[in-house]
């Protein structure tokens, strides 16, 4: 009875308001809006999506697929092959090398990438002159293109002629071979990656300093709490989901190093023992080296596609477990 | 919230109406060249084509594609250059790959020729009786496939002396003028190196720059290097041939020091041309133009007319018509017209490309030229009788580059790097041949 009583009204004022044709032409729009409403927010962002199905999801599934089959640059599809080029690629002794050219160059990037970055921050925080200044000086080493970045540092690394070992001649120190040790290699291509990398990450350091409410420091100094006690007690613990994500960003980013090293010498492969041969380097020649196998250069793309998966969720875990003994509120996060 | 999904929605509409227009405008030129592709089939020179010509570096095409478009007033030539050979051969293989967007003339190196070739059949066929004998032999051999097709015509070469820098040969009391230089340098390898050793003997600075490249001159010497005449590899373990070449540029460069511990265009190589970081280098005649780039400043260097071990030739590249060609016939006229003796010599005028022509070699143009950075040493006449001193054609298959790099690496890893003596570092070239899957 009561909801009949209330439809009636309704119904009522339709049929007053003109010609049955009209009432009929309103009842469905109360529906197309509620349609509007459930369906316009996903029409909006399907954009998006369409676009990360087309050049994301596809090309990593379409991956998956050549790495399956013997494929060749020129010659296209193959036969179908299952794990063997994921076997092939297991046992050459040249991934390994590139894995483990790919984690010492990762660790001595991002490591000191993300403590200085911090520092420096910390630094760009406190009540300095010629703030804007400072801020976008930090910036401009991302602004400049790793090409040029490699093109400098060759003439600071270079083993005979570069800046480097001249000063360290100098004062009577044995030149370091930039480009024959594998880690003195590692070392030289980190720095590249470090001088890029670390005014990027300082900014967004910056940016969640400066979200931390200044209350919280007050209380800090008033507990009695100096200025060393404050930054790791009250900054670093407030920054973490920033360090999360400065850390996961570095993560893939690192993993898929490839201009740096690559640029690194003249010839761009990763040294005569491809002392500083990284896995997207190998995964470029094998595609479009000699070999020209698409099949095995996928195959090394799902692999590294897993590692970083892997290394991902290492450190965020490992992340989330260091900032936790901050305050607690951000857990749930 | 509102107000952000309209814009999304404008740039949602936006992107729209450009990949609209961007599809609007390739289906209509696409159809404009199916349409001049099939007019000129059926009406033959009556019609306006146009026709692409990719190269790299410099060709010096400049000035000649004008000069065609005018004898040729329905033909367009529009020239892409890509800046580095590399580029070109990135380009030409995703292409290729991909089955379309080639030009109709592709400039290719001789260095990546052979990888190309196991691909002939998407490349026309270019022999024809009127290039017949128009290039050098060997110039020829490098663009014949072993089933006889020819599949790009020559363009210029790189036909190797040596470069020696005579203040420091005059220091050491060697002779300084370059036809005694030629004598004592001799003709064999082994008088090369022997010259080396009575000038280090007097001398601290080594007497070749880089064992990389001594070491190239050498295994272009072999007629099989490291494939049999039917293109299948030769196992790098029972290749005697190259074994020998190593182990002799191993001992020259190492064990009597004659070599810098250099790789060739590596900063520290190339700033060794100004602190006197050698006393002679093999030099192709593209690579004048870089050692006067490199050592600018430097006085005395001097280009001898020998080579060890009989000719050298480093470099070069061929016009080729990839069957993606909508105008192949015109295109194949037009590589047949810029490879022609005169062409090519106006080429070398312009950018110093040394041509491959028969013909082009006795021209007086090519022969009078002189290079003053040299001691006005007559380069011209020097270069022609190095490129007719050539007698062997390497057999380049489609894995010569696979294995030579091995091998090139394994020399780097005994004489730059130091990082292996010479066993271990051939041990590992072994490896990498196993991980090749030849």
């Amino acid at each position: 009875m009561a909801t009949s009583a209330s439809t009636q009204p309704v119904a009522r004022g339709a049929s007053g308001a003109g010609a049955p044709v009209g009432g009929g032409r309103r009842q469905p729009r109360p529906r197309a809006g509620k349609l509007d409403m459930k369906l316009s927010p996903y029409l909006f962002i399907s954009p998006f999506f369409i676009l990360f199905f087309i050049v994301g999801l596809f090309p990593l599934a379409y991956t998956a697929f050549v790495s399956l089959h013997d494929w060749g640059l020129i010659a296209g599809q193959g036969d179908f092959v299952g794990l063997q080029n994921y076997l092939d690629v297991l046992t050459q002794p040249r991934f390994l090398t590139a894995l483990r050219n790919t984690f010492s160059i990762f660790v001595l990037s991002s490591v000191p990438q993300v403590i200085a970055a911090i520092a420096i921050a910390a630094v760009l925080d406190q009540n300095i002159r010629a703030k804007t200044f400072w801020r976008m000086g930090v910036l401009l080493p991302y602004v400049v293109a790793p090409v040029a970045v490699s093109l400098i540092f060759s003439k600071i690394f270079a083993d005979q002629s570069g800046l480097i070992n001249e000063l360290l001649g100098n004062i009577g120190i044995e030149p370091i071979r930039w480009h024959a040790d594998p880690l003195s290699s590692h070392v030289a291509i980190a720095t590249m990656v470090n001088f890029r990398w670390t005014g990027y990450n300082t900014l967004i350091f910056l940016a969640a300093m400066q979200a931390i409410p200044r209350d919280v420091y007050e209380a800090a100094i008033i507990d009695g709490a100096g200025r060393a006690r404050t930054f790791f007690s009250v900054t670093i613990p407030m920054l973490r989901p920033t360090v999360i994500f400065v850390i996961v960003t570095s993560t893939i980013g690192g993993l898929q190093i490839f201009d740096e090293p690559r640029l690194f010498d003249q010839l761009g492969q990763g040294g005569a023992d491809r002392q500083w041969m990284t896995l997207t380097m190998y995964l470029y020649e094998l595609g479009w080296g000699p070999q020209k196998s698409f099949g095995r250069a996928s195959a090394v793309a799902w692999i590294l596609f897993l590692i970083i998966v892997i290394v991902g969720v290492i450190n965020f875990s490992i992340t989330r477990r260091i900032a936790a003994a901050g305050p607690t509120k951000g857990g749930k996060r | 919230m509102g107000r952000r999904n309209r814009s999304w929605l404008a740039v949602g509409v936006g992107t729209l109406g450009l990949a609209l227009v961007a599809s609007g405008c390739s289906s209509s030129s696409s159809d404009a060249g199916a349409g001049d592709g099939t007019s000129s089939e059926g009406g033959g020179s009556g019609e306006k084509i146009t026709l692409t010509v990719a190269t790299f570096n410099e060709f010096g095409y400049e000035g000649l594609i004008d000069e065609y478009m005018q004898l040729n007033p329905n033909i367009t030539v529009e020239q892409k250059k890509a800046a580095t050979s590399n580029e070109a051969r990135d380009n030409l293989n995703t292409r290729l790959a991909a089955g379309s967007g080639l030009s109709d003339i592709e400039a290719i190196e001789v260095d990546w020729l052979p990888e190309l070739m196991q691909y002939s059949d998407k490349f026309v066929d270019l022999s024809s009786p009127d290039v017949e004998g128009r290039w050098l032999d060997w110039k020829t051999a490098q663009a014949t496939t072993p089933d006889g097709m020819l599949m790009g015509y020559g363009t210029d070469i790189g036909p190797e002396a040596v470069c020696y820098r005579s203040d420091l040969f005059a220091a050491a009391g060697l002779p300084t003028d370059r036809d005694e230089v030629a004598t004592m340098l001799g003709d064999t390898w082994d008088s090369y190196f022997a010259a080396g050793k009575e000038f280090m003997a007097k001398s601290d600075v080594p007497w070749f720059d880089s064992p990389g490249a001594i070491y190239q001159a050498m295994i272009n010497q072999v007629q099989n290097a490291y494939e049999n005449n039917d293109g299948t590899p030769i196992p790098l373990a029972d290749n005697t041939e190259a074994r020998k070449v190593y182990d002799s540029v191993l001992q020259a460069s190492v064990t009597d020091g004659l070599s810098a511990p250099l790789s060739q265009w590596s900063e520290d190589w190339t700033n060794a041309f100004q602190n006197d970081g050698f006393a002679t280098m093999l030099c192709p005649g593209w690579m004048l133009g870089v050692i006067e780039g490199n050592a600018a400043g430097v006085t005395g260097w001097d280009i001898a007319d020998v080579f060890p071990g009989g000719g050298g030739n480093w470099g070069g590249s061929f016009l080729t018509v990839p069957t993606q060609s909508a105008h192949p016939d015109e295109a194949k006229a037009l590589a047949a017209w810029l490879t022609a003796p005169e062409q090519q010599i106006k080429a070398f005028k312009d950018k110093g490309t040394f041509p491959s022509q028969v013909d082009a070699l006795s021209s007086p143009d090519l022969l009078s030229v002189t290079n003053p950075f040299f001691n006005d040493a007559p380069t011209g006449q020097i270069l022609a009788n190095r490129a007719a001193a050539v007698t062997v054609a390497p057999f380049k298959g489609p894995n010569y580059f696979a294995i030579n790099t091995l091998v090139q690496d394994a020399i780097t890893r005994v004489a730059v790097d130091q990082t292996d003596d010479a066993n271990s570092s051939w041990d590992k070239a072994l490896t990498g041949f196993q991980e090749l899957g030849l």
